[in-house]
């Protein structure tokens, strides 16, 4: 009985949703950056579930849009101007810093398009919170930066910056295919006392209104991502974690399996789409 | 949380004599506004950005009172015009007496 | 957003003077606000409109960060303010003889609600002017 009421309930509140009216007509603008367009919107590639890929950039107000249209205007980049600082400060027992192994970050080009991507080294699928961890404490001797820390989503930003413009180029094949199998498995998977699997809001759904939101494809190719609502950058995690709660479920937990496999299949489904690391959204 | 507190700042290097520029500022700050609540339910206690100000070799330009409303990393952009060569200097003034400091040459001919 | 007043105005023609009218300044005024107007004016009277002009969005993505200009032909100060919030003091604005009298912000507005200006004019006059902000509620807190 509890169950059905639920369901219902659900139902009833997807039913709500409405289309979009021309308040939203951001979304055939162009995403230009310093004289260079960004691809925000192209044909979707073969087998994947939409007939075109949308950056959520697309779905924003004309306001929110500008934020990201400027350099100096995107106050993520402050977050972007610590992490360069943070890449040429030694750390740790080794007193090294990141630039004395890796010289100049713009090096690391490409690297946020493949992400998350399989590891030797790690033996997992690893993010690029873990990778910057394992080189913290393997080779610096430092100690771990925590995964939502000021210093890991600067760090996060300023080597994601270097691929902006880049296309999104994850590995979905080899030993990443079972944890994008479980990844896509996740999606389609519905949670929370809403019963809201991912697909229902992001798939079935986009371009409509929830409520006051307009609902985007749930692209991650622009993380970490200032949020005028957080007033700060966060990552891919904390915006999964965010969507969860609002199926009123229980997330899984920051930079667990579940999480690292669901990053891998969402940015699949980026594919032609291009980095905007460090995006603004609402 | 925004983290150490760093400015930033735009500002053309060039200008012609009496020409009107923009200026850009941002400085990375939560702007604790004393409204919210920790997770014990104690009132965090307010720490903002409450003074920021811009002065032309010395001379002052603009100054702003801040209040908690003004969101976290403070932004603001305004105009001025440059009579000659010189330097723009900037103050942020915290709630907790810090004063952070960044400044810019602009050359006018 | 594309759909600003004034081309809203322009789609709806005659019939849109009911809902356009600039908002009323005394409709809106809490005692708070009374009180931080009457501290910036030493209780002078501000008269509507005069050149004051505030530019903020129709309708805000979220309240958190609300990009909002104001600028005022001949203005020495400008004080903002907002009625909807806790407390109704926004920012001050001092403009020096170099400064163009025009400044914009980033400001936090806790719903939907009217950002009020009053400038301080060089002759010692004050004006003032009000725009409404509408700030969306969304389902997706995240």
């Amino acid at each position: 009985m509890k169950r059905t009421m639920i369901a219902t309930s659900a139902a009833a509140l997807i039913a709500g949703l409405t289309t979009a009216t021309a308040v939203f007509a951001g979304e055939e603008d162009e995403l230009v950056i310093d004289g260079e367009t960004l691809v925000t919107k192209a044909p979707a590639p073969e087998g994947s579930p939409f007939s075109e890929v949308i950056s959520g950039w697309r779905f924003r107000s004309d306001e929110t849009q500008a934020l990201q249209m400027d350099d100096f205007d995107n106050p993520g980049m402050i977050y972007v101007d610590q992490g360069l600082d943070l890449w040429e400060a030694a750390d740790g027992s080794e007193g090294k810093s990141c630039a004395d192994c890796h010289g100049d970050i713009a090096g690391f080009a490409g690297l946020r398009a493949a992400m998350p991507k399989w590891s030797e080294e790690l033996g997992t699928l690893a993010t690029m919170e873990e990778l910057i961890n394992y080189s913290r404490t393997e080779h610096m001797g430092a100690e771990p930066w925590k995964w939502e820390s000021n210093e890991m989503l600067s760090m996060t930003a300023a080597i994601g910056l270097q691929s902006r413009g880049m296309p999104v180029d994850v590995a979905t094949d080899g030993p990443a295919e079972t944890w994008w199998e479980k990844g896509r498995e996740i999606y389609y998977t519905r949670f929370g006392q809403l019963d809201f699997s991912c697909a229902n809001c992001h798939e079935d759904n986009y371009g409509n209104m929830l409520r006051a939101d307009h609902l985007s494809q749930g692209q991650i190719n622009g993380f970490p991502v200032y949020r005028l609502k957080w007033g700060g950058l966060g990552s891919i995690d904390r915006r999964f974690k965010g969507c969860v709660e609002d199926t009123r479920g229980v997330p899984f937990a920051v930079g667990s399996d579940e999480m690292k496999a669901l990053e891998l299949y969402v940015a699949s489904r980026g594919t032609g789409l291009v980095i905007e690391t460090p995006s603004v959204r609402q | 949380m925004a983290g150490k507190v760093k400015p930033r700042v735009k500002v053309p290097k060039k200008a012609a004599a009496g020409e009107v520029i923009t200026i850009k500022t941002l400085i990375s700050h939560d702007m604790e506004s004393g409204q919210r609540k920790d997770k014990e339910g104690n009132l965090i206690p307010r720490q903002i950005i409450n003074r920021f100000t811009a002065a032309f070799n010395g001379e002052e330009v603009i100054a702003v009172d801040l209040e908690p409303a003004v969101s976290s990393n403070p932004y603001f952009e305004f105009s001025m015009t440059v009579p000659e060569s010189g330097t723009i200097s900037f103050t942020w003034v915290d709630d907790d007496g810090s004063v952070y400091e960044d400044e810019k040459k602009i050359t006018v001919g | 957003m594309n759909l600003t007043r004034r081309s809203a105005f322009k789609v709806a023609g005659g019939v849109a003077s009911v809902a356009l009218v600039p908002v009323a300044f005394s409709r809106v005024a809490s005692a708070a606000m009374e009180d931080a107007i009457a501290a910036f004016t030493g209780g002078a009277e501000a008269t509507d409109g005069g050149g004051l002009t505030i530019t903020a969005p129709e309708i805000a993505e979220n309240g958190n960060t609300v990009p909002i200009g104001v600028s005022a032909e001949g203005a020495t100060d400008i004080l903002i303010l907002a009625d909807g919030n806790p407390s109704p003091g926004v920012a001050t604005f001092h403009f020096d003889k170099l400064a163009a009298p025009e400044a914009s912000t980033r400001i936090r507005l806790a719903k939907t609600q009217n950002v009020i200006a009053v400038a301080r004019m060089s002759d010692g006059s004050y004006v003032r002017a009000a725009s409404e902000v509408k700030v969306t509620i969304g389902g997706c807190g995240g």
